[in-house]
């Protein structure tokens, strides 16, 4: 469990933000200059707060109070840099082992050969950093800083710098990283889909504040929370359970708590693995009757919940289909013209082709799109 | 062939004595002294600055005449040497050495601050992340980060060394075989008559010795350069 209250000004600059979290992945969400970078800084180490309390399982290492600062080689509190930061003059091996050689003998526990394994990064070892692509350069400084064994993760923006391409190439790792290590991990962001697909807990914050915290999946489906994060890939995240493939059309049936889903073929899939699915607001559509010759595949029955704040023409809304929270982005004319209110039952529309399918690797999760996603609970 | 008369021997190895001397041991304090000036905020920093520097202002025969004051016999600081650690400057080898290390410090600290202001910082906040404690952290990131610049510094400080003139000759004199640098050699040759053919072999020989430490610490700064490599 993580605690973290902190205040402190930079310039002009406020930062006064405090949450707790016991998530997997905790992401910290907003957008540039939200103060995101800074409060990872003083969780790290780099930044002496003015005033802060921070604890890590209990064990505190700020408090200011009491005039408690454990210095950052004594955190334990590992670190992955927007920008790598890999030592030049070191191999990606020496690399790899610096941060494992200052861990305290008792406490290592990771080992080279597996987390180089996990991260793919075997070929890379006897080389130098500065020979290395941006995806690859990341992966070793995720390696470097688990061999440290640390006590949590701090990774600030990892994807950031890299192009889509990169990004989908790291991206499977992360979620390997996630479900096969114990490390709790702060993951800053300010990319909706990242986080859809990552986070397990996010603090949303904006002007070196906290304006939420809570579970993916109910922090993406609150309306009053949209100005804060990314509005046009906002979408609800919901868990979803796989039931069985269609060999003949290549496509995979999805169990939601209030219906069914079908998506694109997920080919090495076993039916009951559970899957989280990002619906993008925008990609969903509204009935008041039940559709009669539609091609759309998903069609989900629900009532509106929640009528989000008009901005310009538009308007969101907040369904729920059977217990489970879905957005949908209708303008405002629609909204009337369909006499939507709260409590009307509608039926929501979702294109199968929506989740246009990526392949992210052979092994490991795949992903639907870039933008809606399905990767394993 | 080219053989050296025993006079010249001694002026040539006492020159390349003495500029190691005093390279290596103003490294160790040009470090400390780079790093302070690089990293240190305090109160007179300003006024280190200008003493470090002051040696490459002034005339090298006031700051020899300088040493002499200080490091001299009777001088406060020659004299608590002398008596308390049994080291003499006045008029040895030693002398010329710290002459020439005083001359060649401001060029040593001017190269090590300049390569210790190019470090990106985040590489020391990622080693200490890495749970490396402030020491490790300089002895695994900064001092390999900054060899280019330490082997520039010692360069120039060795070249400054190896020509060293007027601090030395006023600071310890100018006698053979203990304090007779190569130029004190060539000096001494030009104003004697009949001097100027072995004044122009020693001009020879400083020209070789020079040129031969040039283009070594070149290759070495080559393999460190290639080592440290370029991260895009």
């Amino acid at each position: 469990m993580i605690q973290v209250d902190v205040q402190h000004r930079l310039g002009s600059f406020e930062l006064k933000a405090q949450f707790v979290s016991d998530g997997r992945v905790t992401a910290l969400f907003g957008q540039s200059g939200s103060g995101k970078t800074s409060l990872v800084n003083i969780i790290g180490g780099l930044i002496h707060p003015d005033h802060a309390y921070i604890s890590l399982n209990g064990d505190v290492i700020v408090d200011t109070k009491l005039n408690v600062f454990v210095p950052k080689h004594r955190r334990r509190v590992g670190y992955v840099f927007q920008e790598g930061r890999l030592f030049p003059h070191l191999t990606v091996r020496q690399n790899l082992l610096y941060g494992w050689w200052f861990a305290p003998g008792t406490k290592r526990v990771g080992q080279l050969a597996p987390i180089v394994e996990l991260l793919g990064i075997g070929h890379l070892l006897d080389r130098r950093p500065g020979s290395l692509s941006g995806g690859e350069k990341q992966r070793v400084a995720i390696g470097r800083a688990l061999l440290a064994t640390p006590r949590l993760l701090l990774m600030d923006e990892p994807l950031a710098s890299l192009d889509e391409a990169r990004k989908a190439e790291i991206l499977p790792y992360l979620e390997r990283l996630r479900d096969e290590t114990e490390v709790p991990i702060i993951y800053v962001s300010h990319s909706v889909p990242e986080v859809a697909r990552l986070a397990s807990t996010m603090v949303v914050m904006t002007d070196g504040r906290v304006v939420a915290t809570g579970s993916t999946s109910d922090i993406m489906a609150r309306l009053d929370l949209l100005p804060f994060t990314n509005v046009v890939e906002a979408g609800a995240v919901l868990e979803a359970e796989i039931i069985e493939h269609d060999e003949h059309y290549g496509l995979t049936q999805l169990s939601l708590g209030g219906g069914r889903l079908w998506i694109p073929r997920l080919s090495e899939r076993i039916p009951g693995t559970k899957l989280r699915v990002h619906i993008r607001a925008r990609d969903v559509m509204i009935s008041t009757r039940r559709p009669e010759g539609l091609s759309a595949l998903n069609v989900l029955r629900g009532v509106v919940a929640e009528l989000g704040p008009q901005r310009g023409p538009i308007l969101d809304l907040r369904l729920d289909c059977g217990g489970q929270a879905i957005l949908a982005r209708l303008t405002q004319r629609s909204v009337e013209t369909l006499g939507l209110a709260q409590g009307t039952p509608v039926y929501a529309v979702i294109k199968t082709v929506g989740f246009d399918r990526q392949t992210l690797g052979a092994t490991f999760p795949q992903a639907i799109g870039a933008d809606t996603t399905a990767i394993p609970v | 062939m080219f053989t050296l008369t025993p006079e010249e021997q001694a002026a040539v190895e006492l020159s390349i004595r003495v500029s190691l001397w005093a390279t290596m041991t103003s490294l160790p304090p040009g470090l400390v002294v780079a790093m302070l000036l690089s990293r240190g905020k305090f109160w007179g920093k300003s006024i280190l600055n200008g003493v470090v520097f002051l040696p490459l202002v002034l005339p090298p025969v006031v700051t020899g005449y300088i040493l002499l004051l200080l490091f001299g016999r009777r001088g406060p600081l020659g004299a608590f040497l002398a008596d308390n650690l049994g080291i003499v400057f006045a008029f040895r080898w030693t002398g010329a050495a710290l002459a020439c290390g005083v001359m060649g410090f401001p060029l040593l600290v001017r190269a090590l601050q300049l390569s210790i202001d190019a470090i990106d910082r985040g590489l020391e906040d990622a080693a200490g992340t890495l749970g490396a404690n402030p020491a490790w952290v300089f002895v695994t990131v900064t001092l390999p980060l900054i060899l280019p610049g330490i082997i520039a510094g010692t360069i120039l400080s060795f070249a400054r060394a190896m020509g060293e003139f007027g601090a030395t000759i006023t600071f310890v004199s100018n006698i053979p075989g203990e304090t007779q640098t190569l130029p004190s050699a060539i000096y001494t040759f030009t104003q004697v008559p009949g001097g100027d053919i072995a004044a122009f072999r020693l001009t020879v020989i400083a020209i070789v010795v020079s040129m031969s430490a040039l283009l070594i610490s070149d290759a070495i700064g080559y393999c460190v350069g290639r080592r440290i490599g370029v991260e895009a």
